[in-house]
């Protein structure tokens, strides 16, 4: 929904630049993966406050309940089993959606204003512009956006724009209660993983590390992980993600090409009927034509 | 309708409208992707009832324009084969294109010009249905990939980019050429007009 109390420095298929005068801290959650005991309470803490209900799904032998990201499921835990030089490890990480410095999402939708990135870094959707075609599904690096099969809207995780608006922070924040979650200004956040990190590698983590991935100019949701060399350990976190080269050509420079060569196809088509003249049949091939006629009466 | 006995009939009632069904297909699709394509052109949508009903309506149209072309397809397919005259044709498109058609190689029903717009328009066409079914996401995006998808929507506006352009070439070259328009509205055209422009099919018809 549209919320006044946050300024808006992106807005989908708007060429022109979105107000800019006022200043907004940056914000960030911080999601520490090395923290988290999978308890699902930030997934139902996100169904409360959203007033999502998904379906009950059927427990396929893991804990990942419901199995995946859906239009009424904004955030999902993931479980994974693998075997590390520390012998088996269980990782859990909360999926959803990472709020994009620059969102793929964003970038491929045709809707003017459906999806916006607000001044403090937050990506939102607007449900009444969205027009349902999912290219924000195209677009998106981490497969996040869900469309509804009930209203054909794209849904995802607002990162609580409407608690953060008036200076809360995200329900699955408030909820956490091992503290693995927290919110605060990106800079904050950048300060505590660093703290966090150093922890782990004392323990023994060597490749700790914060995942803020430079490709999509950074996240707003961003993980502490005790192997940040390999995110792919964590049910297959992207390790470079960016915006798609194919999108990026399709969103990008083919839309003033074609545009200047439709304009160059109609005016060249006018300006060579002024300049050249219509090809007008010839009055000798007319007489021709008028005199084979005369012959076959 | 029956204007000038002499005149040669080019095409039949059945034929125009077939050709008039894909081309308000094809008016629809262009306007209604263009729409999609550029923000620029995002208030098109306003004709289609909003942009969530172009949407779903412009896949639909695609269909209905798939299948008639497909018709019209194999009913012209035979007369568009390439030949020697018609390469040579298209090698001095460029004195045509000046407005100087005096030396230009005889040509049957349809120039070496002609036919390659029907080729490409082919080409055209399975492209932009096959890379469209990928991303009509209603009912098949769920089947492939997400790389597939986004190659698909790539090809998809790339495609449809280059068929705008040749039908804007296709119908300047019908308003350029006086009296051709008529061989798609009634279906004839004059003596002359053939024998000028077409003359090889000309001398088929009249045996002149």
């Amino acid at each position: 929904m549209a919320l006044q109390s946050l300024d808006i420095a992106k807005r989908s298929a708007t060429s022109t630049e979105s107000p800019q005068a006022r200043k907004t801290p940056q914000v960030a959650k911080l999601i520490d993966v090395s923290q988290c005991i999978g308890c699902k309470a930030c997934q139902v803490a996100c169904m409360q406050w959203n007033d999502l209900r998904d379906e009950v799904g059927n427990c396929a032998g893991t804990y990942d309940n419901p199995r995946d990201l859906t239009d009424q499921s904004w955030t999902v835990m993931r479980y994974a089993e693998v075997e590390t030089e520390r012998g088996l490890e269980w990782l859990i990480r909360k999926d959803g959606c990472m709020h994009c410095e620059d969102p793929g999402c964003l970038k491929a939708c045709p809707s003017p204003g459906a999806i916006v990135k607000y001044s403090n870094g937050i990506v939102d959707f607007h449900q009444e512009n969205c027009i349902g075609c999912g290219y924000c599904v195209t677009g998106c690096p981490f497969n996040v956006p869900r469309i509804s099969k009930k209203d054909s809207k794209a849904y995802k995780c607002t990162l609580c724009s409407d608690r953060v608006a008036v200076g809360l922070e995200p329900a699955c924040v408030k909820v956490c209660p091992t503290g693995c979650i927290s919110f605060g200004t990106k800079e904050d956040m950048h300060e505590r993983a660093e703290e966090r990190v150093a922890e782990l590698k004392e323990r023994g983590f060597t490749n700790a590390g914060l995942y803020d991935p430079a490709g999509v100019g950074g996240t707003h949701v961003m993980y502490v992980l005790h192997h940040a060399d390999k995110p792919g350990l964590y049910s297959g976190l992207p390790a470079d993600p960016a915006i798609s080269p194919t999108v990026s050509l399709w969103k990008g420079i083919t839309k003033p090409l074609a545009m200047a060569g439709i304009a160059a196809a109609a005016l060249g088509g006018l300006f060579h009927y002024v300049m050249k003249g219509p090809n007008d049949v010839s009055k000798e091939i007319e007489a021709e034509v008028d005199k084979e006629l005369e012959g076959e009466k | 309708m029956i204007r000038d006995p002499s005149d040669l009939q080019r095409y039949t009632a059945s034929e125009r409208a077939n050709h008039w069904v894909v081309g308000i297909c094809f008016i629809l699709l262009g306007l209604s992707g263009l729409a999609l394509f550029h923000p620029a052109l995002f208030p098109i949508t306003y004709l289609f009832g909003g942009g969530t009903w172009t949407r779903i309506l412009h896949p639909f149209i695609g269909v209905v324009m798939m299948l008639f072309f497909v018709v019209m397809f194999f009913r012209f397919q035979h007369l568009n084969r390439m030949t020697d005259t018609d390469w040579q044709w298209v090698r001095r498109a460029k004195e045509m294109v000046n407005g100087d058609d005096h030396n230009m190689p005889i040509q049957g029903k349809y120039n070496g010009g002609q036919k390659l717009l029907f080729w490409f328009l082919g080409l055209a066409m399975v492209v932009l249905f096959a890379s469209g079914i990928v991303i009509w996401r209603a009912y098949f995006s769920a089947y492939f990939g997400i790389g597939t998808i986004r190659l698909a929507a790539l090809l998809h506006a790339g495609f449809a980019t280059l068929m705008i352009i040749a039908i804007i070439v296709h119908v300047y070259a019908a308003i350029w050429v006086r009296g051709t328009i008529r061989a798609m509205l009634y279906g004839t055209v004059t003596r002359a007009w053939a024998k000028q422009h077409h003359r090889a099919w000309y001398r088929q018809m009249t045996g002149k």
